[in-house]
């Protein structure tokens, strides 16, 4: 996998991590608590609207100022309310992509692009601006205004016009949300290239669960202000610590629970779903008896029997009833109540062989690790 | 009519070059007690131009510090002269730069001055390369709206320039003499010239831009 060889042939130095550690006031509710390495390379951030994404990339372009923390990258520092240090941003160095794109409208995309390069003569800077347009297959795009332009293409210019003063860090805020599947891909294609090139960190804000797997090397959940998650995407995505990236990663099942007793032997604990009198076999996990958890099943992880399953290796077996059965346009949705409410998601054939229908009486098997422990917020 | 078109472009011209700054200033750095200095500047709007031009007089005259030290300087007071009538004019015209200039600059995008700041912009490279670009309609308005109030102005005029043909008499003065000498058709022509002009000017204004009467642009 591409994301791979990026990872393995990068050794990201230490002198131009981010470092970034603020406390910023979101909300009269929230406060931004962030205290996190950027290493070059991509990082993914993730959170719903108001989770202070956006505040965070703004405290790292010198936009916000925090009320405290300090903001270094590699040895230089850029903001540290200790030290009365604060870089306007103008002088910070940063790549910053705005969600809205912020191209300026008076000015031809061409010039858009060569307005970070003021230093340099006007003819170089017009040369070196019309080749990274080029390289992000807009060139033939350089005399016309952003409002001539479609979204994607727009989307191109921004993304060039950010690259072009050659920054110490880039932060790019839903840099493709809008566009279609392939435009996406095409764009993400011309990200990657240019991040094999410029080891530089790229802090990267997305909802979209195929932008991360396909870009990231790291994870960074946040919500409400802190930062609850982060890691390799496959591990934030595939053992979600908390109920946002549950959400992210679909989990359509999620219940409130107590431990009811540890295993440690068996590497196990059971634990009461507060709804009903069920109890579920889970990895043992933090947490002691008589604590409140959340747990959550994929409804994909089920296994539905009609008859009472022997010999089986899975340690959760339910009995319920079929209540609903709903013909998806991929998978068929079957709600069982087994106590508690679980969704189960089978396919088209398996429906048919099993002969399912509502009010039909099954077994539900969950593999103690398709329970996923989440954290209780 | 040449002293009147002369005072307004002379007042024009120097409006822009204080009335920008002013209006970048209270657009982009407003403190907890910026609505004290909008209200100052605004008062000229509201104020019977005999106050101002009362206060003026007092302001230029022998009595005051300032009158004191420009006679010192030139050797003649302030009132009384083309230089006085520019001054008060200033003043007196001031709102009419200011409002539409900030007006436009508050109706700029933030993103874009921030994203002008992120491409490496101090604040002055993004005020005439950003700013001022985009607020084109907004300054043609404020630059149209004080010439054509510096034009027009009659009681403050009077009150801190006189009436003496050549120096400070003004169109509106003069229509003023020529009523009170009984001389109508003389001040039919003269008003219906300052008529005229100040409709093109207005229609100028409103023809590119639609939005500068609406007060300050963040209530």
């Amino acid at each position: 996998m591409e994301v791979k060889t990026v990872n393995a042939a990068t050794t990201p130095s230490a002198s131009c991590a981010l470092v970034v550690s603020v406390v910023a006031p979101l909300s009269a509710d929230f406060t931004l608590r962030a205290d996190v390495t950027l290493s070059p390379g991509i990082t993914i951030l993730f959170g719903a609207s108001g989770a202070g994404k956006s505040t965070l990339l703004d405290c790292i372009a010198g936009l916000v100022k925090p009320a405290e923390g300090k903001i270094a990258v590699g040895e230089q520092v850029l903001f540290d309310s200790a030290r009365g240090i604060n870089v306007p941003t103008h002088a910070r160095r940063a790549g910053y992509l705005f969600q809205t794109l912020a191209l300026f409208p008076h000015l031809s995309a061409l010039r858009n692009v060569a307005y970070g390069l003021a230093p340099i003569s006007k003819h170089d800077r017009h040369q070196r601006a019309a080749a990274l347009l080029e390289s992000f297959h807009v060139g033939h795009l350089a005399n016309k205004r952003p409002h001539e332009i479609s979204g994607g293409e727009r989307q191109r210019v921004a993304l060039a016009r950010a690259l072009v003063t050659d920054p110490d860090f880039l932060l790019l805020d839903e840099p493709l949300s809008g566009l279609d599947a392939s435009t996406k891909s095409r764009i993400l294609d011309d990200l990657r290239a240019w991040n094999r090139q410029h080891q530089i960190p790229i802090v990267y804000v997305t909802h979209d669960r195929e932008e991360v797997t396909a870009l990231g090397e790291r994870v960074v959940v946040l919500e409400k202000g802190e930062i609850i998650a982060q890691g390799q995407p496959l591990e934030v995505l595939h053992a979600p610590a908390t109920e946002t990236v549950a959400q992210l990663a679909g989990f359509e099942n999620i219940f409130d629970v107590t431990v009811e007793s540890l295993h440690p032997a068996q590497g196990s604990m059971t634990c009461r779903l507060a709804q009903g009198t069920v109890t579920l076999e889970t990895p043992l996990s933090r947490g002691g008896e008589g604590d409140h958890l959340r747990l959550g099943v994929r409804a994909g992880d089920i296994l539905v029997a009609t008859e009472h399953p022997r010999n089986i290796s899975a340690r959760n077996i339910l009995q319920g009833v079929v209540t609903l059965i709903e013909h998806g346009s991929r998978f068929v949705i079957l709600r069982v109540n087994c106590g508690a409410q679980f969704e189960v998601h089978l396919t088209r054939g398996a429906v048919e062989s099993l002969g399912l229908r509502e009010q039909l009486s099954v077994w539900l098997l969950i593999k103690t690790h398709s329970c996923h422990l989440l954290e209780r917020w | 009519m040449l002293l009147t078109v002369r005072l307004a472009t002379v007042v024009t011209v120097l409006l822009l070059f204080i009335a920008l700054p002013v209006a970048y200033w209270l657009t982009f750095h407003r403190k907890r007690w910026t609505f004290l200095v909008e209200s100052l500047v605004a008062l000229p709007l509201v104020l019977p131009p005999t106050v101002l031009g009362f206060y003026a007089l007092i302001a230029m005259g022998p009595l005051s510090p300032i009158g004191r030290w420009y006679q010192a300087l030139t050797g003649h007071t302030l009132a009384f002269t083309f230089e006085g009538l520019v001054i008060g004019s200033l003043i007196y015209s001031f709102p009419f730069a200011v409002q539409p200039f900030a007006a436009s600059f508050a109706a700029i995008d933030p993103k874009l001055l921030a994203a002008s700041a992120t491409l490496g912009a101090n604040r002055f490279r993004t005020f005439y390369s950003v700013i001022i670009p985009l607020s084109i309609p907004g300054i043609i308005a404020g630059v149209a709206l004080s010439f054509a109030h510096t034009l027009g102005e009659f009681g403050l005029v009077l009150m801190i320039g006189g009436n003496i043909p050549g120096v400070t008499q003004t169109v509106s003065v003069l229509i003023y003499d020529q009523v009170q000498a009984l001389e109508y058709g003389a001040a039919n022509q003269t008003a219906l010239i300052l008529l005229i002009i100040s409709f093109v000017i207005l229609s100028i204004v409103y023809g590119t831009n639609r939005r500068i009467w609406t007060g300050w642009p963040w209530k």
